[in-house]
């Protein structure tokens, strides 16, 4: 699997707040929270989103609440991958579970700039940004990951598991 | 191999007899939490799960509290949906609204569900609270707690640990509020990420249970997985007052492995106030200067129990909140409010011109009940004080705990508890 897209890029911290602020939680349609997502830091990025593009940022990102509305709104919003320093551990297992695909890469995540269109396999790990041709390499999933996205998120993995 | 207080916790419900850090485990949950925020996303990832009904009719919790009661049509139709849901699977721990309700994590511990040695998971990150108790639990995401209700487990990776060493007695006007702040300020936001922080030494029988809850419940603004407290006859009693289930007592081993240890000596703490917009950003009160505030906040899963209300209540005994102020009291729980009630301490807040709020989260994830307009300062005992958390994005929210912030609804600007005097 690949993705390639347009960067949008961000610093360390952001939060599930910003990603997705509570007032709009009065709803679980992600459809809808795309149209919200992170107004707070950048009002004009769910206008300029477009689908395949890709969230860069530096560390903790999806720090604060487990709403799980934040990774599913970035993904509903058309992001095909969030690369980053580091991620905040909810956050992560949330992006996993509902299959969003994320990356930490602290040297790519500092490298790209806002604008560079980069592509990335999911495979590999490896990262190009197109605009300078610096490749980088992200930690790949550990095997139970792989498993777990391969089978289609959470629920497929484990009702496959029931039935094992 | 020695093992964390977590780690035990994890293998057992592992059925393991060891894990190590980094060791992926599937665990079996004893309780699993959502409220009506995020409820009703797990109820619609539910059926992949392929299962009909959830796997303990007693082992599930659901509360509604973020914009309960009801803020507007869209809130209605969530806490409906979790309603209905708890209705036709027969969930024996939904709490309405007025008769048993309350923020989730003041109200939990409050009912006896958590017990020291549990594994929990809820969908909410400051599930974390019930470290307190001695139990292993974590925030998640909506599906993972469908995995919870269908399957009654699900899973982890085994965290490593930060040792936190307390030593010593508080000064007057401190309390765990003001401990929790100094050690994010010391750690960082994510200074113990995918960790949990163990809590040791002798300054811990100083604590109070109500102490115990407010650090466990932002261990997650220090990014670690869980905070836990060792089990003492402290919380022995209070598991017992509250009818909770037999308790099985883990300790860390002697000789288990920590990353890093942090010692903290309880009689050199001040009252300490996280500045916008991360908690970390924490000040001594005697560092602060003057700022002048629109509004107070005393509630939340972090500051809303009867202690705190004590202590509020204690300061603006016979004084008047500042006049250009608003302060908003929410006793986190029915039962909070009730005791409240009795003991006169709504009568203090009414007289002294606060109002006083049914038990909701309300403000403290801006959904309602206080939400801030642009450039207004408030200070929260609540726990995040990120941008847009309690209202418009150019308005801040300091964080510190109810002595610091009904002395500060007296005096209209940050204050400590000696300057209302
Ligand atoms: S009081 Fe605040 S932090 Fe606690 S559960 Fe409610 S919204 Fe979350």
């Amino acid at each position: 699997m690949k993705a390639e897209g347009k960067v949008f890029k961000y610093g360390d911290n952001v939060d599930t707040d910003v990603i997705i602020p509570a007032r709009y939680l009065n709803t679980p349609d992600m459809k809808e929270l795309a149209k919200h997502c992170m107004e707070d830091i950048d009002s004009s990025f769910a206008a300029a989103v477009k689908e395949g593009d890709i969230m860069v940022a530096g560390k903790n990102f999806g720090c604060g609440s487990s709403r799980e509305h934040a990774p599913a709104s970035i993904k509903a919003a058309g992001v095909s991958c969030v690369i980053a320093s580091t991620f905040a551990r909810i956050f992560y297992r949330n992006a996993l579970n509902i299959g969003l695909p994320i990356l930490e890469c602290p040297e790519a995540a500092a490298a790209i700039e806002a604008g560079d269109t980069v592509s990335v396999d999911f495979e590999t790990g490896v990262i190009v940004d197109l605009a300078t041709g610096a490749k980088f390499r992200a930690e790949p999933f550990p095997p139970f990951m792989q498993d777990l996205i391969a089978a289609g998120g959470l629920g497929a993995y484990m009702s496959r598991r029931a039935a094992e | 191999m020695a093992m964390t207080m977590t780690q035990k916790i994890l293998a057992a419900h592992a059925g393991k007899r060891e894990v190590h850090a980094g060791e992926l485990v599937m665990a079996k949950l004893d309780l699993v939490l959502g409220n009506d925020i995020t409820t009703p996303v797990a109820i619609g990832e539910f059926p992949k799960f392929g299962r009909e009904s959830v796997f303990d009719k007693e082992k599930i919790a659901l509360v509604p509290d973020h914009f309960a009661p009801n803020k507007d049509i869209k809130a209605a139709t969530q806490c409906a949906t979790m309603r209905c849901f708890a209705k036709a699977q027969g969930i024996k721990n939904y709490f309405e609204v007025g008769h048993d309700c309350g923020v989730e994590h003041a109200l939990l511990p409050e009912k006896g569900l958590v017990t020291a040695g549990d594994c929990i998971i809820g969908a909410d990150s400051h599930t974390c609270t019930y470290g307190a108790v001695g139990a292993f639990s974590t925030g998640v995401g909506s599906t993972d707690m469908a995995c919870g209700m269908a399957t009654g487990e699900t899973w982890f990776r085994v965290p490593s640990a930060i040792k936190v060493t307390v030593n010593g007695k508080f000064r007057p006007n401190v309390s765990g509020k003001d401990l929790i702040l100094h050690l994010i300020g010391l750690i960082g936001v994510d200074g113990a990420r995918y960790q949990s922080l163990e809590f040791a030494g002798e300054g811990i029988a100083e604590l109070t249970m109500d102490d115990r809850f407010t650090i466990a419940n932002m261990a997650i603004e220090a990014g670690a997985k869980n905070g836990i407290f060792p089990v003492d006859a402290r919380t022995l009693d209070y598991l017992k007052a509250h009818g909770a289930k037999e308790p099985v007592v883990y300790a860390a081993d002697e000789d288990a492995k920590y990353e890093r240890e942090v010692v903290i000596d309880l009689c050199e703490l001040e009252p300490t106030v996280a500045f916008p917009h991360l908690p970390e950003n924490t000040k001594k009160i005697g560092e602060i200067g003057e700022i002048k505030i629109d509004q107070v906040v005393i509630g939340s899963c972090t500051n809303g129990r009867i202690g705190d209300m004590r202590i509020a209540a204690a300061i603006m005994k016979g004084k008047k909140v500042h006049p250009d102020v608003r302060c908003i009291v929410i006793p986190a729980t029915q039962r909070v409010w009730l005791e409240s009630m009795r003991e006169g301490l709504l009568e203090i807040f009414a007289e002294a011109g606060c109002v006083v709020s049914t038990p909701t989260c309300g403000p403290c994830l801006g959904g309602y009940m206080g939400i801030l307009a642009k450039g207004e300062k408030c200070v929260a005992t609540t726990n995040r004080n990120f941008v847009g958390r309690m209202g418009h994005v150019e308005s801040e929210i300091y964080l510190a705990s109810p002595a610091v912030a009904a002395a500060s609804a007296i005096a209209g600007k940050i204050a400590a508890p000696e300057e209302v005097k």
